[in-house]
């Protein structure tokens, strides 16, 4: 059983939330997922590490964002970890068109659920939120040439 | 993110090239804003051709346009969408409440009576 792990901290800016979109569409290749997995993949960690940037640390860029990834078999694990306010009501954050600020679709969540094959969500107020998704994937034959 | 902009009497064309997250939300809510403040743009048309990326963030920036450009009796119009950027924007209801065309002369000629 081929097994991995990747640990990358950045700062909490939103150029960063490229450079992860940027390591999962990687480990996504790796693992020979369909194009259209990496893509979705890539909205789901997008999403997870906006909202630990936006929500989680309110925008404030000098904090630390932990984005962890684990593949084990056929199992890839993504947690995306800030140490930020927290959620005061996971369940309401989580429902369709909930959002704080009028400027975004609260869809976050949405996309995240839709995308991935499992999604957890941690928080204690004023401690932080993980965000753990999981997806399962086929593993692809060995060549037997 | 690159903006390609071409003004035609009260008509913003867009051309969108790059990756549409929050890093790059801002810059395109305060071009269009700014268009629509002082030029007043009445109706924007946004060519997707070239994004190769979305998330909610990025729509949540489209949605926040059609909503000012509503209330001044404007139109903001989204062409060229690649099939899976469509897909992204679909499971977020986008396209019941905004008009998607097939290129940027469609959108023009939509609603002008041509």
């Amino acid at each position: 059983m081929k097994s991995n792990q990747i640990n990358l901290t950045f700062s909490s800016i939103p150029e960063n939330v490229g450079i992860a979109r940027l390591l999962i569409a990687s480990v996504g290749a790796q693992l020979d997922l369909p194009l259209n997995d990496i893509e979705e993949l890539k909205v789901a960690v997008s999403e997870a590490v906006s909202n630990a940037i936006i929500h989680g640390y309110r925008n404030i860029p000098n904090n630390l964002v932990y984005f962890d990834l684990e593949v084990t078999g056929d199992t890839l694990k993504i947690a995306v970890r800030d140490l930020g306010c927290g959620i005061s009501n996971v369940e309401q954050a989580m429902q369709p068109a909930f959002s704080t600020d009028p400027e975004r679709m609260g869809l976050g969540f949405v996309f995240m659920q839709s995308f991935m094959d499992d999604l957890q969500v941690e928080s204690v107020l004023e401690e932080g939120t993980t965000v753990t998704m999981m997806k399962y994937f086929k593993q692809t034959p060995n060549p037997t040439h | 993110m690159n903006l390609e902009k071409k003004i035609e009497r009260l008509t913003l064309i867009l051309r969108l090239d790059g990756e549409l997250d929050m890093s790059t939300a801002n810059m395109l809510r305060q071009t269009i804003d700014g268009e629509i403040d002082k030029r007043g743009i009445r109706t924007v048309i946004l060519n997707l051709q070239n994004v190769q990326f979305v998330d909610s963030s990025g729509l949540g920036v489209i949605l926040g346009r059609y909503k000012k450009l509503l209330p001044l009796g404007g139109k903001l119009k989204i062409t060229n969408v690649p099939p899976h950027i469509y897909k992204i924007m679909e499971l977020s209801g986008l396209p019941k409440i905004i008009n998607f065309y097939l290129d940027e002369a469609h959108a023009y000629e939509e609603g002008r009576g041509a």
